[in-house]
This record gives structure tokens, C-alpha cells and sequence, in this order.
């Protein structure tokens, strides 16, 4: 087989699409064009019954009820329609949310809106393995508690989070609980009766489906959710979500989850030998760290501490070939690593060193073999360059020096 | 973001990587930055103590690519200069000469503060003062 350059590894990023999506979708632009809020013609009959069709789908995919499917714009949007939303409707009961330091931005910048408008969060810090502590979680809650929102699995390490005892304890204590699953789901199983989810928020193009498309899943039973719309206007999606349906990127995003449905447990055993083999080829490099909890980790994520060499420098020796992310931050104004690694007690040193890999459904062996030879190349080449790895080879206490900071 | 080739071309073929042999006395280091911060430098000029001419220069550099160039081209630019000459230089040559965009000035800046620390080690080392404050 030949091996197309370059090499796509950044799939917690995005995903590239599924040809059989595309196909799919590509009737609903031009033939069945019409507005599936338009009940009284043959066109938008059409496009309401592919959306019925794709919301069916959806739901299969998670164990919900069709019913229960919110779509929205992406991942973005659906947690802030849950955070927000739950806010506003649940306010007679009380305004304290709880979550942890480690969601993805869109959700700690909603619940930082949140505070200004005058409610109370609390951000759970995680354990070294990026786990959040249930006996704090269960402390937190107070006689305000509305929301506990902990994300499935995250982003930056692959970590998954206790989803079960999560939910027990929020049942337990009549607070509803929010899970932003962009990550997991159509990755590993997700069912939102057996692991107890209230809401949950995922996106299309994690899944190898269009951008632009999101869910919110909302229970209607035991208890029946409900939250307060952040789009007004002609009502769709129960009133909880206004604009016209994206009829082409529902049905992409239909399929993306039937294909996932079909496909994703085969998947997830391929794809976590090669990230297991790409794991333990890399870590036959001294001074290397596996960043976040091995045992409880989405197939497909692998993120990498490679000790005294500075992550973007690293990704320059190779990223004219393989696309990868770090969790250095040479490049954001803040000079900041990433917050994630960081959680996890990371020194800053190592966060600065690390190395994100996302696997994912067209990821091949030969990719993984080139990764592996291109990535350990350039980690010795920047070793034999570093003063860093001169000192440690040295026996130099790089913490005995005082370093001056800018 | 894009790189310029000549960062590029810096950081491929890496000029003067390596070592001095610090306990000369005619050999100033200069260690700028901070592991947490994701650049360290140690730049290293050798002096010709006849002429006071840097007759080598060596560098290493923990960072991104644009530390890795910066630190590089201080390298080539010290090699053949008086010390004098040495102090003239501005991190804004560096960053005209790599094309750094905004975001990477530091790196130049992280390079003008270790030519001025080695230069300052070399001073102390033969009895002079330090004649300049890094940053």
C-alpha cells in the first residue's frame, strides 16, 4: 500500500467525512431542498422525513428516544444551550453548578458566564490520571445544586471519566447531570439510560460526519428535562432550539451516527492496537510520560510528554507530513500550556513537551510506522540540541536553577 | 502558521550546535529562559583574547523552531565580531532577518539576552564589569 503524504493524526480535531456520508447527504442541497418546517407541500414533507429519519438514527446510537434529540449547530452550541438553558429554568431551584477544570472551553466559558450573571460553580480539580474525585464531587453538591456537567471523555488525553457513579451520585442528590460526550460518542459506547445522562452534547465532525451540526440530547423521562432556549424564534426542536433544521447536515449527520452504530466496536479494537503500538514504540524513548489515565482512555487518543524538548519545535521536524497537535502554546500570545495537562499537575516543563495523537477510522499501520520513525528522529535530533537534555545527562538538577522568567 | 524558509532552513541544517568548554576563561555562557516557559538558550562565545574578536560561538535551545533560528543565526552573526560589535546587536535584526511574525519576537529577544549574558560571563570572568542588563 502507499503511504499519501501527509498524514492526518489530529482527529480530535476534526474528522475527515465519511464518503458514504457525503453521500447521503448530497440529495438534500438541490433535489430535496425544502424546509422541514414547511408542513403543507410535498418538499418540505420531504426534508422532514429525513430528518425524522436522521433523528432516529441519532437517538439508536445513544439509546435514547428520537424525541429527545436537539439539534444544533455543533458541540459549541449544545453546551451552551444545556449550561445556560438549565440555568434559566432550573433558577427557582437553586444556581450553583459544578465541573471540572478539565472541559472543554465551551463549557468552562459558559459556566464563567454563569458566575457573572451571578451563580455559583464550582470547578473540580482531577487527579494526576485526569479522574475527578467522586467523594469531592459528592461534597460539592449543595441544597443549590442544579447541574453537575463532567465531560465523557476528554479531548486532550482521551481520559473517560466515572460516567456511572456520576450520574448515581447526581440522581442521588436530585441534581440533574450534563455530559459533554464529543469525544466518546461513535467511539466508544455510549447509552444514555445504562450510564444515567440527563443531557449530553456531541457534534457531527468528530464522527466522521459535517461541521456545522450538533445534538443536544435532552430526557424527556425519569425526570423530564427541560431548558430554557438560547435561539428564539419559530420554535423547532420543541421550542428549544429556533432555526431552520440543516436539513444536508442532519442527514450527514444521521448517517455518521448509523455507521458508528455499525461500525465503531471492530473500529475501537483496530484503532487502540495501533495507538498501543504507536504508544509503546515512543516510549521506548527515555525520558518519555504517557499523559492521563491508561486504563480508562478512548481508543484512539494518545498524548505524549516527550521530556526536554519543546513540543512545537518537535512538531516542526515532521508536520510537513503528519498533522498532529501539542500542548504547547509557543504560539498563543499567553505563552500558556495547555490547561489540561496542567490539571493533571503537570509541570509546565512537560506540558510544554507533549505530543497529541488522534487516531481515527482511515488511520493505517504505514501511517503509524511513519509516525512512529518520524516522530523519535526528530526527538533525538532536538535532545542532541537541547541544553535541557544536556544538563539531565549531566546529572544537573534542572530545578537547582534559577531561572529567570519573562 | 507558517514558518519563513529561513527558519526553516535554521532549524533543518542548525548552524553551531554543540559545546564550549566553560572553565576556559576566555569562553562566556549565556543560559536565558525558563523550562516553564518553553525556551531555554545557552549561547557560548570564545573570545581570541589577542584581537578580543568571538572566534566561535556555539548555541543549544529547548523551543520552537523560532528559538531554534534565532539562536542559530546569533551564532553565525557573532562568529568574526569584536565584543564590542557583539552588543550591537538588536533583537529586531533577528526578527527582520527570520521574518518572525509578532507572536515569535520573544524568541529574538530570548537571543539578544543570551549574546548579552555570554558577553557579561565573559566580562566577569576576566575581571571586567558587566556592562548590560539582559531584559
Amino acid at each position: 500500500m502507499n503511504l499519501h503524504l501527509p498524514i492526518y493524526l489530529d482527529n480530535n480535531a476534526t474528522t475527515p467525512m465519511d464518503p458514504r456520508v457525503l453521500d447521503a447527504m448530497l440529495p438534500y442541497f438541490v433535489e430535496k431542498f425544502g424546509n422541514a418546517a414547511s408542513r403543507n407541500h410535498s418538499f418540505g414533507w420531504v426534508a422532514e422525513e429525513a430528518v425524522d429519519y436522521a433523528r432516529e438514527q441519532v437517538a439508536q446510537l445513544i439509546n435514547a428516544d428520537p424525541k429527545e434529540i436537539i439539534f444544533t449547530s455543533g458541540a459549541t452550541e449544545s453546551d451552551n444551550l444545556a449550561i445556560k438553558g438549565v440555568y434559566e429554568m432550573y433558577a427557582s431551584k437553586g444556581n450553583h453548578i459544578i465541573t471540572c477544570t478539565t472541559e472543554h472551553k465551551a463549557v468552562l466559558d459558559s459556566c464563567k458566564h454563569i458566575e457573572k450573571l451571578g451563580g455559583q460553580v464550582t470547578y473540580l480539580p482531577v487527579k494526576a490520571d485526569g479522574l475527578i474525585d467522586l467523594s469531592e464531587l459528592e461534597k460539592s453538591i449543595t441544597d443549590k445544586t442544579i447541574l453537575i456537567a463532567i465531560m465523557y471523555g476528554n479531548n486532550e488525553i482521551g481520559v473517560i471519566q466515572p460516567i456511572k457513579e456520576i450520574s448515581a451520585i447526581a440522581k442521588k442528590h436530585g441534581v440533574l447531570f450534563f455530559t459533554d460526550a464529543t469525544q466518546a460518542v461513535g467511539k466508544i459506547p455510549v447509552d444514555v439510560i445504562e450510564d444515567g445522562i440527563d443531557l449530553m452534547s456531541f457534534s457531527g465532525h468528530k464522527i466522521y460526519g459535517p461541521k456545522g451540526v450538533g445534538v443536544l440530547y435532552v430526557r424527556r423521562k425519569n425526570p423530564r428535562v427541560k431548558v430554557t432556549s438560547q435561539m428564539d424564534g419559530g420554535g423547532h426542536e420543541r421550542g428549544m432550539r429556533s432555526g431552520t433544521l440543516n436539513v444536508p447536515a442532519i442527514v450527514g449527520l444521521g448517517k455518521a451516527c448509523e455507521l458508528c452504530r455499525l461500525e465503531m466496536a471492530e473500529e475501537a479494537i483496530r484503532l487502540s492496537a495501533m495507538r498501543d503500538r504507536l504508544e509503546n514504540s515512543l516510549m521506548e524513548l527515555e525520558e518519555t510520560y504517557i499523559n492521563g489515565d491508561k486504563n480508562h482512555r478512548l481508543p484512539h487518543t494518545a498524548n505524549i510528554s516527550f521530556k526536554y524538548v519543546e513540543g512545537e519545535g518537535l512538531m516542526m521536524g515532521f508536520n510537513k507530513n503528519i498533522a498532529l497537535s501539542s500542548g504547547s502554546a509557543c504560539t498563543s500570545a499567553s505563552l500558556e500550556p495547555s490547561y489540561v495537562l496542567k490539571a493533571l499537575g503537570l509541570g509546565d516543563d512537560l506540558a510544554h513537551s507533549s505530543l497529541r495523537f488522534g487516531l481515527g477510522r482511515f488511520t493505517t499501520d504505514e501511517q503509524i510506522d511513519f509516525t512512529i520513525k518520524a516522530v523519535k528522529d526528530t526527538v533525538n535530533k532536538l535532545r542532541e540540541m537541547s541544553p535541557l537534555w544536556e544538563m539531565f545527562k549531566e546529572g544537573v538538577d534542572i530545578n537547582s536553577i534559577a531561572w529567570e522568567h519573562h | 502558521m507558517a514558518y519563513s524558509d529561513k527558519v526553516i532552513d535554521h532549524y533543518t541544517n542548525p548552524k553551531n550546535v554543540g559545546t564550549l568548554d566553560k572553565s576556559k576563561t576566555n569562553v562566556g555562557t549565556g543560559l536565558v529562559g525558563a523550562p516553564e516557559c518553553g525556551d531555554v538558550m545557552r549561547l557560548q562565545i570564545e573570545v581570541d583574547e589577542l584581537s578580543g574578536v568571538i572566534k566561535d560561538a556555539k548555541f543549544k535551545t529547548f523551543g520552537c523552531g523560532s528559538a531554534i533560528a534565532s539562536s542559530s543565526l546569533a551564532t553565525e552573526w557573532l562568529k568574526g565580531k569584536s565584543v564590542d560589535e557583539a552588543l550591537q546587536i538588536d533583537n529586531m535584526d533577528i526578527v527582520e532577518e527570520l521574518n518572525l511574525p509578532p507572536v515569535k519576537i520573544h524568541c529574538s529577544v530570548l537571543a539578544e539576552d543570551a549574546i548579552k549574558a555570554a558577553i557579561n560571563d565573559y566580562r566577569t570572568k576576566n575581571g571586567l564589569s558587566e556592562l548590560v542588563s539582559t531584559h
